[in-house]
């Protein structure tokens, strides 16, 4: 197996002027071994004598670079996706591979320190710490992978000065608007150097300028050449993505460019 | 994630919530606050028990006539003394009680009336030996005590303790005045300083006589030739024991006793006094420390409970820490930190308050408070034990809620 395409964890952002994963971005699906490679996955839930298949037998491959939407009503089984992808959960059958390493039988401490290493999420509801300031809130992540504290703060700072918040960084959530939470959030993503960047409907909760100025945000963040995969069940937003999965019933009902947004 | 970052978190948690922790912390405050009161209230009374032995002579060996297996046929306790004046001259011998620092025979009569032209004041009159002085640990406030010549001339002198000098003299001096004792005019000579009453006895209304004088003149009949109590002095506190085999030996031999089963005489320690009152104090102390006990164990509960509904309120919070890479073990160790550091804070805080009440209410409560610091120490480390104890369950719960549960939650 070829050896992951990610910066080794540690090397700050700072140090990795250029950024770029892969090929250029704007080429589509880019040659090397994918972020993502799902093999027949499928996830079961059981309540008592009920079992419920949410998907079955999703195979697809995520390559560098690439900025995917993942589109679907709701119940359609692409939370269940989401939360596959982001190494929240486990599937009941097929293999993961995430950055070349096999997630599939990882127990629940190995499975936290892949989503450290590997993994920025971007949630609806922000989530974050409502006592401490955005530069903190940044550098959760970083606390949990053993980073000194003086490179933290460091690595936070810029994070933040990327998403346009360096004059924000003592400020707490609630001092700040809707579009500058998610920002800090995205900054949150960021921070690690993460192989993949999730975000689950990030423009949920935002209004249609903050949610222009978040997408802009992610064309930067995909220009910079991360991997962004993105679940909406917008369509305006799923346009702006390279690549789009639509999920429905639990299996990937079609998986191509997107209309040529872009 | 180190340490230090676990705490700092902690310590985050617990400012965002200050009236909550504060109350919690009130719980532990109020519990180790009543501790470290008890046990200071033990101790002091303790030491106020040992204090008041010491200053009435606590190397002190009391010799009674009498046995002590009492009641049959033998005579009442002391009734019929079979202590004698040369058995308290052969206790003096440094030969063959080398522990003994001093011996004073006691002869003495209750109910005396002392007059003074026409003031008169009934009270004990006690007969003995210049050594008493020294035995007893008294001191003089003025003139002088009885001396060898006054007991070997069976001299009409006599020493009087404060409160009797006063009763009958009132603010003149006694020293060199004249005192009738069952008719018989006699010199007081000098004034013991006060010593204060132990329980039995008060200690500053006396008279002092020299042993033949009592023997003679005042105690009649068949008790004229035997001696009611002597005292025994050790040299020091830590030859008490020595002091106390020596003298029963001498007695024994003495009395020609084979066995101790017969034995005509008792002999007390101050300290087997001290033991008594210490027994007695310890089981108070034990009772208010199981009180204490239940404080801290309600205090407990208490962190438990505000840890559990934390555990619920940050449930996302946990959440996210997972997604973002934490551990069970991590959010178990955050969980309990937070916890223990509800209980360290109450801790302290109990000790202060603790410390404070030994300072303030002395004034308002006869009893001493003794504050020691190895129980201040264990204290704080029973606060923090409580916290992480009662933090195990609420930390249990956080480190296993699934990530995607909690960041589902709202």
């Amino acid at each position: 197996m070829a050896a992951p395409p990610v910066a080794a964890r540690g090397v700050p952002v700072a140090d990795a002027p250029t950024l770029e994963r892969g090929t250029a971005p704007d080429t589509g699906p880019a040659a090397g071994p994918p972020v993502i490679e799902l093999d027949g996955i499928g996830k079961i839930y059981r309540s008592g004598t009920i079992e419920f298949e949410a998907i079955r037998n999703v195979s697809l491959a995520i390559h560098p670079g690439e900025y995917v939407a993942v589109m679907g009503p709701s119940g359609s089984g692409k939370s269940t996706l989401m939360n596959i992808l982001g190494c929240l959960d486990v599937a009941t059958s097929g293999r993961y591979l995430l950055a070349g390493e096999d997630v599939s039988d990882m127990d629940e401490d190995e499975l936290a320190d892949v989503r450290n290493r590997h993994l920025g999420f971007v949630f609806q509801q922000f989530n974050l710490l409502p006592s401490l300031s955005a530069l903190r809130n940044v550098e959760l992540p970083m606390s949990y992978g053993g980073v000194p504290r003086e490179e933290r703060r460091r690595r936070a700072t810029l994070s933040l000065e990327r998403v346009g918040l360096g004059d924000r960084l003592e400020n707490r959530p609630n001092q700040l608007s809707g579009g500058q939470q998610q920002r800090v959030a995205v900054a949150r993503a960021l921070v690690g150097d993460p192989a993949l960047v999730l975000a689950d409907e990030p423009t949920g909760n935002l209004d249609s300028t903050a949610t222009n100025d978040l997408l802009h945000l992610f064309d930067e963040v995909h220009a910079q050449g991360r991997t962004v995969v993105l679940i909406t069940h917008e369509a305006e937003v799923a346009e702006r993505a390279q690549r789009v999965i639509q999920i429905r019933d639990g299996a990937v009902a079609s998986d191509g460019p997107t209309g040529g947004a872009r | 994630m180190t340490w230090s970052d676990i705490l700092a978190n902690s310590w985050d948690a617990i400012r965002s919530h200050k009236m909550r922790s504060a109350l919690t912390s009130l719980g532990i405050l109020i519990g180790i606050a009543a501790v470290v009161l008890t046990v200071g209230l033990g101790q002091g009374a303790q030491q106020k028990v040992a204090n008041q032995l010491n200053a009435l002579g606590g190397n002190l060996l009391i010799v009674s006539p009498g046995s002590s297996t009492t009641g049959g046929v033998r005579g009442g306790f002391g009734s019929a003394s079979t202590l004698t004046m040369s058995d308290a001259t052969a206790l003096s011998s440094s030969v063959a009680a080398p522990d003994v620092g001093g011996v004073a025979p006691i002869l003495q009569s209750t109910n005396e009336q002392l007059d003074n032209g026409a003031t008169n004041w009934t009270t004990t009159v006690v007969g003995t030996t210049s050594s008493w002085l020294s035995v007893r640990g008294r001191t003089l406030e003025s003139g002088r005590f009885i001396s060898n010549a006054d007991e070997s001339s069976a001299a009409a002198v006599t020493v009087l303790a404060s409160t009797t000098a006063s009763q009958l003299f009132g603010p003149v001096s006694a020293v060199g005045q004249s005192v009738t004792i069952n008719g018989t005019p006699y010199e007081v000579v000098g004034v013991l300083a006060s010593a204060g009453s132990d329980s039995t006895t008060n200690l500053d209304d006396q008279a002092i006589v020299p042993f033949n004088t009592a023997s003679q003149r005042i105690v009649g009949g068949s008790n004229r030739t035997s001696v009611q109590t002597i005292y025994v002095k050790a040299a020091s506190p830590s030859q008490l024991s020595a002091a106390y085999q020596e003298t029963n030996t001498i007695l024994q031999n003495r009395h020609a006793l084979s066995s101790s089963s017969t034995t005509d005489f008792t002999i007390t320690t101050q300290q087997s006094v001290l033991t008594t009152t210490s027994s007695v104090d310890s089981t108070l102390t034990t009772l208010l420390l199981g009180v204490a006990a239940l404080a801290l164990l309600v205090g407990g509960i208490g962190v438990m409970n505000i840890m559990l509904v934390s555990v619920k309120e940050r449930t996302r919070e946990i959440g996210l820490r997972k997604a973002l890479g934490g551990t069970p073990a991590t959010i178990r160790r955050q969980f309990l930190s937070e916890a223990s550091m509800l209980g360290l804070t109450g801790g302290l805080l109990g000790v202060a308050s603790g410390v404070g009440g030994a300072l303030i209410l002395p004034h308002f409560i006869s009893n001493p408070i003794t504050i020691s610091v190895p129980w201040v120490l264990i204290s704080i480390a029973v606060a923090i034990v409580i916290g992480v104890g009662f933090g195990v369950y609420p930390a249990a719960r956080a480190a296993r809620l699934s990530p995607i549960d909690a960041l589902r939650s709202e």
